[in-house]
């Protein structure tokens, strides 16, 4: 492995943990049955992060051409500077939804696999949602994102564009 | 080439920071005057997107002279995220190259993302960041350069 291939790796695993206490905190204040709020929390800590990030890894790219060029972008370098991997497959249906697959979502990789804690899962997409929305609506298009895990630890993000 | 007012225009159109060389002179509100007038041509640049003219790119966020005024030079870049930074530099007749421009608006794009992934800014505020007026007071500086070459 390269030098920077290891300091993303090292700056990486410690945003896992940063994730991890945040969910674990925000759990704790909330209470039990409350998760509504801990991912509506997540989310809007991630929209933050995701317009600044994306001010930062589009200021070498090109103007975006269109919606899709911009999805595509945040498939690629916005998703890599984020969690060091491609998303792995992007499906449209050329009107107003998107949905990206990540064959190995960074955040769930410590989670066990297995359907027992499928429930709780959800809760650890809620920043990448937060952060897609984020960068979306920064770069001017107002969306909606849903996520879903389907096979620990894949998941899907279903971006919805909003006139 | 000096350039004399910096402007940074959110995407709603709405001013983030404007500052001249000479805060305390007269010609402040000229310069206010001379950016919002520019808003419309950087409007007009950035959505004829799909007609290129010849020799510049149309992808390109750097918007290259927007117009010229009797003292002044507007230019104009666009970022992705349709942040607007304007640039006035004095209008000599020596000409000014586009890679010295492209490079001063290069270093106040950088300042610019810096200073937005500060977590004590709220996006959409009026920038009172020291770091980013420091940068700034570098691009006057930098742009001073460029003369004494000429």
């Amino acid at each position: 492995m390269s030098v920077t291939t290891v300091q993303a790796e090292t700056s990486q695993c410690l945003f896992e943990f940063l994730h991890m206490e945040i969910v674990s905190q925000l759990q704790q204040e909330a209470g039990p049955d409350k998760k509504g709020e801990v991912q509506q929390r997540l989310e809007s800590l991630g929209h933050r992060v995701g317009e600044s990030l994306v001010e930062r890894t589009s200021r070498d790219h090109p103007r975006f051409k269109n919606e899709l060029d911009a999805v595509v972008f945040m498939c690629k370098q916005f998703w890599v500077t984020a969690f060091n991997k491609n998303i792995d497959n992007l499906k449209t249906n050329h009107q107003d939804t998107y949905v990206l697959h990540d064959n190995a979502f960074r955040l769930l990789q410590h989670l066990s696999e297995g359907n027992q804690y499928r429930e709780e899962a959800q809760t650890y997409l809620s920043f990448a949602c937060g952060l897609l929305t984020g960068a979306l609506s920064n770069v001017g298009i107002k969306c909606q994102v849903t996520a879903e895990v389907t096979k620990m630890p894949a998941c899907t993000f279903q971006v919805k564009v909003l006139l | 080439m000096a350039a004399v007012c910096v402007a940074v225009i959110s995407k709603q159109n709405f001013p983030l920071y404007l500052r001249s060389v000479n805060p305390q002179n007269e010609a402040d509100l000229q310069f206010q005057y001379l950016v919002h007038a520019s808003i419309d041509v950087v409007e007009e640049k950035v959505s004829t997107l799909g007609t290129p003219k010849a020799g510049q790119d149309p992808r390109e966020h750097y918007l290259g002279l927007l117009y010229p005024s009797e003292q002044y030079k507007v230019y104009g870049y666009a970022t992705n995220t349709r942040v607007k930074f304007i640039l006035v530099v004095e209008n000599t007749t020596s000409q000014s190259r586009d890679t010295e421009m492209k490079m001063l608006f290069k270093n106040l794009h950088v300042a610019y993302a810096d200073m937005l992934c500060n977590p004590f800014y709220t996006p959409g505020q009026k920038i009172t960041s020291r770091t980013f007026n420091n940068a700034v007071s570098s691009i006057f500086q930098m742009s001073k350069g460029f003369t004494s070459k000429e």
